[in-house]
């Protein structure tokens, strides 16, 4: 089991106001929450947003379930950089005295695992990692590239925790870009500073900071800091509850990381293909959603009119 | 002592050409050398010289070259 962060005071306090307020229905385990209709309203208003800001790009739209084939985790290289956070999906195996067992050891709410097998699937922990294979599908790339939007599904990580900002299951709107580095690096930037307008037009006091993975481990110290070295991400933080301000948007370019790892190519004038870049941006909906509620209040009758006209409210 | 470092690069640093065409101040990144492989570097070197590198020296620059590589493993107390 992960070990349970707890929140601050501050944090467990909004949280409380959360789920009296109706935003989040509590599950019984932490980071996990239903989401009442004032939440909803509100996360499917930016996630909106978001459509709108991106159209005038054409993106073309995949949208892929909560749950990821075990071999595009193992080949991406997840379990080495994240093996913390990841979730992986067993299921029963047995005959019918076994099943008899694990259902006698279950209601008495025991240790029933030694009955289930790995399947071939684990909880997605990105919404951008189907997006790569699929790509590489189809062979070289048109000079230009392709944009993605992998839209706003869930994501899972293993992290439970007090603070209503660090959920396991959470909705990240991702948008990919695949293309010349010099192209995916342009849009990366571009979109680092259109998010900050999004963010700001709702009233958030967004700002931008190069930021680092979770990376696991002395080895994960080693990844995080050559990925600060290199600039590699960057975040949109905007304060929540508590101390420090919290990550609601992330800009990550990849080099040739995913390309390598599944053939994407560019084709080239001469005949020749290219090794493709990638690059995506994340929102975290979830976050955004709580980061408004933070600061225009639980009450959103009482929101400013031109935060609920933008959002559609 | 860089004769091994340079059998670990050669072993899991992925160059994308021979090290032996590679000056000891030559930078690995440039010679190809990903993050992800520089952790495979680094792990290998801790294990060849049954050393391990203070949470300090776990950066970019310190594996960026067989001299900076060997003068971290000086530092952890690696005979020169």
């Amino acid at each position: 089991m992960a070990d349970f962060r707890p929140g601050t005071p501050e944090q467990e306090e909004f949280l409380r106001d959360l789920v009296g307020a109706g935003y989040l229905i509590e599950s019984g385990v932490a980071g996990v929450y239903g989401r009442g209709d004032a939440f909803e309203r509100v996360r499917l208003g930016f996630d909106a947003k978001v459509t709108a800001a991106s159209e005038t790009e054409a993106p073309e739209h995949m949208v892929f379930p909560p749950l990821l084939p075990r071999r595009q985790m193992e080949e991406v290289g997840y379990l080495k950089s994240f093996p913390h956070l990841a979730c992986t999906v067993f299921a029963f195996e047995g005959d019918e005295d076994q099943a008899a067992e694990q259902e006698r050891r279950a209601d008495e709410h025991g240790d029933w695992s030694e009955y289930q097998e790995m399947t071939d699937l684990v909880l997605k922990p990105a919404a951008c990692y189907p997006v790569y294979p699929a790509i590489a599908a189809r062979g070289a790339l048109a000079p230009g590239g392709v944009m993605i939007d992998a839209g706003g599904t869930y994501v899972f990580r293993h992290e439970p925790s007090g603070d209503p900002a660090r959920l396991q299951a959470f909705h990240q709107r991702e948008i990919v870009r695949i293309g010349e580095p010099e192209t995916v690096i342009e849009w990366r930037n571009r979109w680092r500073d259109r998010s900050l307008e999004l963010l700001r037009s709702v009233g958030l006091d967004a700002t931008p900071d190069v930021a680092s993975d979770p990376f696991f481990g002395r080895s994960g110290r080693l990844l995080a800091r050559s990925q600060r070295a290199q600039e590699l991400k960057f975040e949109v933080v905007v304060q929540i509850a508590g101390p420090e301000p919290t990550a609601v948007a992330s800009f990550n370019y990849h080099q040739d990381h995913f390309s390598s790892v599944y053939g994407i190519e560019m084709a080239v004038e001469d005949g020749g293909d290219a090794t493709a870049h990638t690059a995506c941006l994340g929102f975290g909906l979830e976050r955004i959603t709580l980061a408004l509620v933070r600061e225009h209040g639980l009450d959103q009758d009482r929101w400013p009119a031109a935060v609920l006209a933008e959002l559609g409210l | 002592m860089r004769e091994q470092i340079r059998q670990v690069i050669r072993e899991h640093g992925h160059l994308a050409v021979d090290i032996d065409g590679l000056a000891d101040a030559a930078d690995l990144y440039q010679a190809g050398m990903t993050s992800h492989a520089s952790v495979n570097v680094m792990i290998a070197l801790e294990d060849t010289f049954d050393v391990e590198f203070l949470d300090s020296m776990l950066k970019r620059s310190v594996f960026e070259s067989v001299d900076s590589i060997a003068q971290a493993l000086t530092e952890v107390g690696v005979p020169a």
